[in-house]
C-alpha cells in the first residue's frame, strides 16, 4: 500500500465533527489589566472565538438549527431566513454548509467587508439593507421576506426564538460554574440579542443564587460598539426580559475601542470591539470591589474590525 | 444645497427628519451647520475638544469620507452625504 491507496474513511455525519468542537471554550484571566484591582480579585473571559464559526453566536446558531430540524422546520428543502448584524449568519451559514441547508440573510449593507466576504465564501445569500436604517432595518426585511414567501424561507428569527438564550442555559452557564470551580461572584454580559445573558443568566440564578448578573449596552442610541443593542432605543428582543436583567450598566464607544487596543498590546488578546465593551464593563464592576470572581464574555477575535481603521489607531 | 442623510438612532435629535438640508462647501461645514439647526445632536458627533468622534462613519456616494480628505472632503450642491450607524445585536 503506497500513501496514494490511505483513504480516510468515516461515519461521522457531517455537523457531529463541527458540532463537537463548539463551547467549552477557554476561561482566560486578565492579568495585566487587572494590577490596580485588589490582589482578592479576580477578572475572567470566556474566549468565544475558539468556536469553529469564530464566535459566540455558534451556540445559539448550532441550537436554533438543532430545534428546528428535529421540529421538521429545517430539512424540508426550505432556506434559513434570518437578520444579522454578521457573527450569527456566520454562524449559520457555516453549520447550513455542513448540513446542506441554503441560508439567506438580512444585514445592513454597512457590515464590514470581512463579514460580506465570509458569508460570501460559505456560500449564503445576501439581502443588503439600507445602512441608515441599522439593524432594526434588517430585522424588518427578514420578517418581511418570511410573511411574502413562507413557502420558501424558514425565519429562525433570534431575536425572539427560544432556543437562542437555551443554548447559553445549557452550556455557557454550566462551562462558567465548572471553570470557576463555584467560586464566581460577578457575571457580566454585553446586550445584543440579550440571549448570552438571559441564557446564562438564568441558569446561575438558578445554581448559585447569590451570584449577581450584570448587563451592559451602549451608552446612546448612536454608537460604535458593532453587535451591541442600545435597548431603550431599539426593536426589543422577544427574549429579553427587563424585569431580569435590571438597569444595565452603559459603555462609551472610545472607552470599548481603546480597551481593545490595550487587551491586544497588554494581554495578548486580539478581540472584537463588543469584548473591549465586555472588558470595560468587568473591569468596572470589579474595581468597585474587595474580593470576588468577576467573568464575562469576548464574543470574538479582532480579524473582522481590521478595515476599521479609526479602531487601531489608538 | 448638500443633504445629510440621518440614521434611525439620530432623528430623535432631528425632529425626526431623515434628511437634513445643510449649507457648507465641506463635510465640515455642512455638520457645523447641522448642529446650529439641531444643537442636541452634537455630542453625538463631536467630543469635548469639537473634534469628530472617531467611530463616527461619513460616507459620500460609496466613499468614506476617512478614505478622502476627512472633514476637509468638499461637497456640491445637492450631494449627499450619509451618517452611517454601526451595526447592532446578534
Amino acid at each position: 500500500m503506497t500513501v496514494l491507496d490511505f483513504q480516510v474513511t468515516t461515519t461521522v455525519p457531517p455537523l457531529d465533527g463541527l458540532a463537537a468542537h463548539i463551547g467549552n471554550t477557554p476561561l482566560l484571566p486578565l492579568r495585566r489589566l487587572t494590577s490596580n484591582l485588589s490582589p482578592r480579585v479576580q477578572v475572567w473571559a470566556k474566549a468565544e472565538w475558539f468556536n469553529p464559526g469564530g464566535s459566540v453566536k455558534d451556540r445559539p446558531a448550532l441550537n436554533i438549527i438543532k430545534t428546528a430540524l428535529q421540529a421538521g422546520h429545517l430539512g424540508n428543502g426550505k432556506r434559513l431566513l434570518d437578520s444579522t448584524s454578521g457573527n450569527m449568519g456566520i454562524s449559520y451559514a457555516t453549520f447550513g454548509a455542513a448540513l446542506g441547508i441554503p441560508v439567506t440573510l438580512a444585514l445592513p449593507a454597512n457590515a464590514s467587508p470581512e463579514r460580506i466576504m465570509i458569508l460570501k465564501a460559505l456560500g449564503a445569500e445576501l439581502v443588503l439593507t439600507d445602512p441608515l436604517e441599522g439593524s432594526d432595518g434588517a430585522i424588518l426585511k427578514a420578517r418581511e421576506l418570511a410573511q411574502a414567501q413562507p413557502e420558501v424561507y424558514w425565519y429562525a428569527n433570534q431575536y425572539n426564538n427560544p432556543a437562542n438564550p437555551q443554548a447559553h442555559y445549557l452550556s455557557t452557564g454550566p462551562e462558567i460554574v465548572a471553570q470557576t470551580n463555584g467560586a464566581l461572584t460577578h457575571f457580566v454580559a454585553g446586550l445584543g440579542t440579550s440571549g448570552t445573558l438571559m441564557g446564562t443568566g438564568k441558569y446561575l440564578r438558578e445554581k448559585m443564587p447569590d451570584v449577581k448578573i450584570l448587563a451592559f449596552q451602549p451608552d446612546a442610541a448612536f454608537h460604535g460598539l458593532e453587535g451591541l443593542k442600545h435597548m431603550p432605543s431599539a426593536i426589543l428582543p422577544g427574549i429579553y426580559e427587563e424585569s431580569f436583567v435590571g438597569q444595565p450598566l452603559e459603555v462609551q464607544t472610545e472607552a470599548a475601542h481603546k480597551m481593545v487596543n490595550r487587551l491586544a498590546r497588554e494581554e495578548g488578546l486580539f478581540v472584537g470591539i463588543s469584548s473591549g465593551a465586555a472588558a470595560v464593563a468587568a473591569l468596572q464592576v470589579a474595581s468597585q470591589l474587595e474580593e470576588g470572581v468577576v467573568v464575562t464574555l469576548f464574543p470574538d477575535a479582532g480579524y473582522k474590525y481590521l478595515s476599521d481603521k479609526s479602531l487601531w489607531e489608538g | 444645497m448638500p443633504v445629510l442623510r440621518i440614521p434611525t438612532p439620530l432623528r430623535a435629535y432631528t425632529n425626526g427628519q431623515a434628511e437634513v438640508n445643510v449649507t457648507g462647501a465641506n463635510v465640515a461645514e455642512a455638520l457645523t451647520d447641522l448642529t446650529k439647526q439641531y444643537p442636541a445632536i452634537k455630542p453625538h458627533l463631536f467630543n469635548d475638544d469639537g473634534a469628530l468622534r472617531p467611530f463616527v462613519n461619513l460616507f459620500i456616494g460609496e466613499n468614506n469620507i476617512k478614505d478622502l480628505q476627512g472633514v476637509d472632503t468638499p461637497i456640491k450642491d445637492g450631494e449627499k452625504i450619509m451618517l452611517i450607524p454601526s451595526i447592532a445585536g446578534g
